[in-house]
């Protein structure tokens, strides 16, 4: 049974079909790099399966479950789901360790001493242990998105959603972040990356999922896709993102 | 048979400064209780409590505070018949504008919070209340506190209105001197040096808050 | 509650009241007007001139804002006369209210002014022009739009602070209340009403001002009718 099983999704904006029969399924242990062009619908996708936004059609299901409209039980549900969006993550008035601890003490009512041992634990896998106590603001792009992506592991969640973590970074910073992505991957987490990162999703990612105007366009390996587009859309969105030599 | 202009009067001057700054503390403590309460009722998920707290804030601000203490004075009197004493008509009166004004901005606060922070929080995941006490408050708290500061410099000037229905503050104390002393020339220029040396200080409080806030949150503040 | 309610008593005196309302509009807009030319002046040096005088705008600036209205009222019209300076009660108000104004309007243009961004204001001295000439072709109206707003709410606050001015005796909207009330016992009633009328004024102004902004700054300029060159 996949751990994430997305069926005949569809959302409008107003008369704007936003998703159009969009079907997905995701295997636990499955990395899935979701491209696209801006307005193609991939990062509405992904704020959909954590209930961030809702759909008009079509069905959602995490681990056999559906996913639930609202209140206590979407809150139980995202305890399992991590998310890291592209900017403003932190809490800029709560030190890295605050940040990190904050859902292990409120949601799953752990000890406090237990909490912070977890903190260190996932910034040791994200390289930043000497970050502790550290505000947001201290750090740089690359560093926040990292803790981001850290404070989302401390609650030891089944899935990991990014979206386009990497955008808002400069140049140099984005390969520290990439890193830990593949790492992560390495050690079989579940992810969906809406991302424009094509090295990686050459590299690592299992599914190459492209998105153009709300529909999932190809899908499959990546380096089937990006060797031989079978549509003219992904052919020239490669052509438009990838570098020459990479 | 007019005075001259000597201690004594300053003294008096001094002593309705006094109660300036009492009526100023007490609208503005009260004001508070009631814009918070209606900062959290602009911006609740029931839409009545929305209208309700909007409506007041808009009548609140839509009218001249005179007019207001006029009603809350002479005409609460008329309606109930029992003569009001100055200082409940005067208290309520600026306690339901100080209220307007800072429910306002505490509003604002709250809502230049980007929605990612509630996201962020919501996806932890943490309930609506946790949001709010360690996330969303906090950061709202600060950015609040500069036009909440400069805000009360606004209260302490608009306390000079009451001089207008005969209660004792600085500005009235002024011409009641003034009508003794028959020096207007000294007597308002120095109760306007006294009203600066209370504001401005607060002032300039306000401005280095603010600076100090937009360096510690690294974030921009809308103003 | 024993009292009754006799608005039709207010209804007789609409008249008066709407001759009130309209010198609040008047001193209004005067006061908004003298005191906008004030503040462009004022912001205009405070940004581009000598030293010594940039002090003493920020220093009149400081001071409107750390003093009431009403003690700056009363200087004009009480302390001003014993050094021979004598105004009637509504230019009194007038000049009161365009001072008052000019001294938030003046932060408020300065801020505008300097949020135009420095590559245009170069951009000018590339193109030889002189400061002023700067001032009126690049920065004008970009910082006005940026601070209309502002402009704007400043606006309804000043003809809502006008209620103020009844206290030496310009016939305004609040002054010709009281005088009613206090002869027709009616003070609920016509407070009311007035409070409304203001609500009215400051509610239209609002509008006026958004449909203005709309107008003026939103709109895209429109193309030259014409010959062709």
């Amino acid at each position: 049974m996949p751990l994430l099983a997305l069926s005949s999704i569809h959302k409008r904006y107003g008369s704007n079909l936003v998703l159009d029969d969009v079907s997905l399924d995701v295997e636990t242990g499955e990395v899935v790099a979701v491209i696209g062009r801006s307005g193609s619908g991939k990062t509405t996708l992904l704020r959909c399966i954590n209930g961030l936004e809702t759909i008009d059609e079509g069905s959602i299901a995490f681990d056999g479950k559906p996913l639930p409209p609202g209140g206590s039980e979407l809150r139980e549900l995202r305890r399992h789901i991590g998310i890291v969006f592209q900017s403003l993550n932190l809490f800029p008035h709560h030190s890295v360790e605050r940040n990190i601890t904050l859902g292990p003490t409120i949601t799953n009512k752990l000890p406090l001493a237990e909490a912070r041992k977890i903190a260190l634990d996932v910034l040791r896998e994200v390289d930043l242990e000497d970050k502790l106590h550290a505000y947001p603001s201290q750090l740089s792009g690359g560093q926040q998105q990292r803790v981001a992506i850290a404070r989302a592991l401390a609650m030891r969640p089944r899935l990991m959603l990014f979206d386009e973590i990497t955008s808002a970074l400069d140049p140099e910073l984005v390969g520290e972040v990439v890193k830990v992505l593949e790492r992560l991957a390495t050690s079989g987490m579940t992810m969906v990356l809406v991302t424009h990162e094509m090295g990686f999703a050459r590299r690592t990612a299992d599914t190459l999922v492209f998105m153009h105007q709300g529909r999932i366009w190809e899908k499959g390996p990546p380096r089937e896709l990006f060797a031989a587009p079978k549509t003219p859309e992904l052919e020239s969105f490669i052509r438009a993102v990838l570098e020459p030599n990479d | 048979m007019s005075r001259d202009f000597e201690w004594p009067e300053f003294l008096f001057l001094l002593g309705a400064l006094r109660w300036t700054i009492v009526l100023s503390l007490i609208a503005f403590v009260g004001g508070g209780i009631g814009g918070l309460v209606l900062a959290i009722a602009r911006t609740s998920s029931h839409a009545i409590l929305r209208w309700l707290a909007a409506t007041y804030i808009g009548v609140m601000q839509g009218t001249p505070v005179l007019m207001q203490l006029f009603l809350a004075y002479y005409g609460l009197a008329v309606l109930t018949g029992i003569r009001i004493d100055p200082w409940p008509a005067v208290t309520l009166a600026f306690t339901m504008y100080a209220a307007a004004f800072l429910g306002e901005i505490w509003r604002g606060a709250i809502q230049a919070i980007p929605r990612q922070q509630w996201e962020a929080a919501a996806a932890i995941p943490l309930a609506p209340t946790a949001q709010l006490r360690h996330v969303i408050l906090p950061q709202a708290f600060r950015i609040a506190i500069p036009p909440t500061v400069g805000f009360l410099v606004q209260l302490i000037k608009g306390t000079s209105i009451a001089s207008i229905i005969g209660f004792v503050e600085l500005t009235r104390a002024g011409q009641l001197i003034v009508n003794v002393t028959f020096q207007p020339m000294v007597v308002y220029p120095l109760v306007a040096v006294l009203y600066f040396a209370l504001c401005w200080p607060i002032s300039l409080v306000a401005l280095r808050l603010e600076r100090r806030i937009d360096a510690a949150l690294g974030i921009k503040q809308h103003s | 509650m024993k009292y009754v309610f006799q608005f039709g008593i207010v209804w007789d005196h609409l008249p008066q009241l709407l001759q009130g309302a309209w010198l609040t509009i008047r001193l209004s807009l005067g006061a908004f007007a003298l005191g906008f030319v004030i503040a462009m002046l004022l912001a205009f040096l405070r940004t581009a001139g000598p030293r010594p005088l940039r002090a003493a705008i920020a220093a009149y600036v400081e001071f409107i804002r750390n003093t009431p209205f009403l003690v700056q009222l009363f200087i004009i019209y009480f302390s001003l006369p014993a050094i021979g300076i004598r105004f009637e009660a509504i230019t009194a108000a007038l000049l009161g209210m365009s001072l008052n104004f000019s001294g938030y309007a003046t932060e408020i243009v300065r801020s505008g002014i300097e949020a135009v961004p420095r590559s245009q204001i170069e951009a000018g001295y590339s193109l030889g022009f002189t400061r002023l000439q700067i001032f009126r072709h690049i920065i004008v109206f970009p910082a006005l739009r940026t601070v209309y707003p502002a402009l704007a709410s400043q606006f309804v606050l000043l003809m809502l602070g006008s209620s103020i001015v009844a206290a030496i005796s310009a016939e305004e909207l609040t002054a010709i209340t009281n005088t009613l009330q206090s002869t027709t016992f009616r003070a609920f009633e016509f407070y009311f009403v007035a409070t409304g009328l203001y609500l009215l004024m400051a509610v239209g102004a609002r509008l006026l001002l958004h449909a203005i902004y709309w107008a003026v700054f939103e709109r895209a300029r429109p193309v030259e009718r014409g010959w062709s060159r």
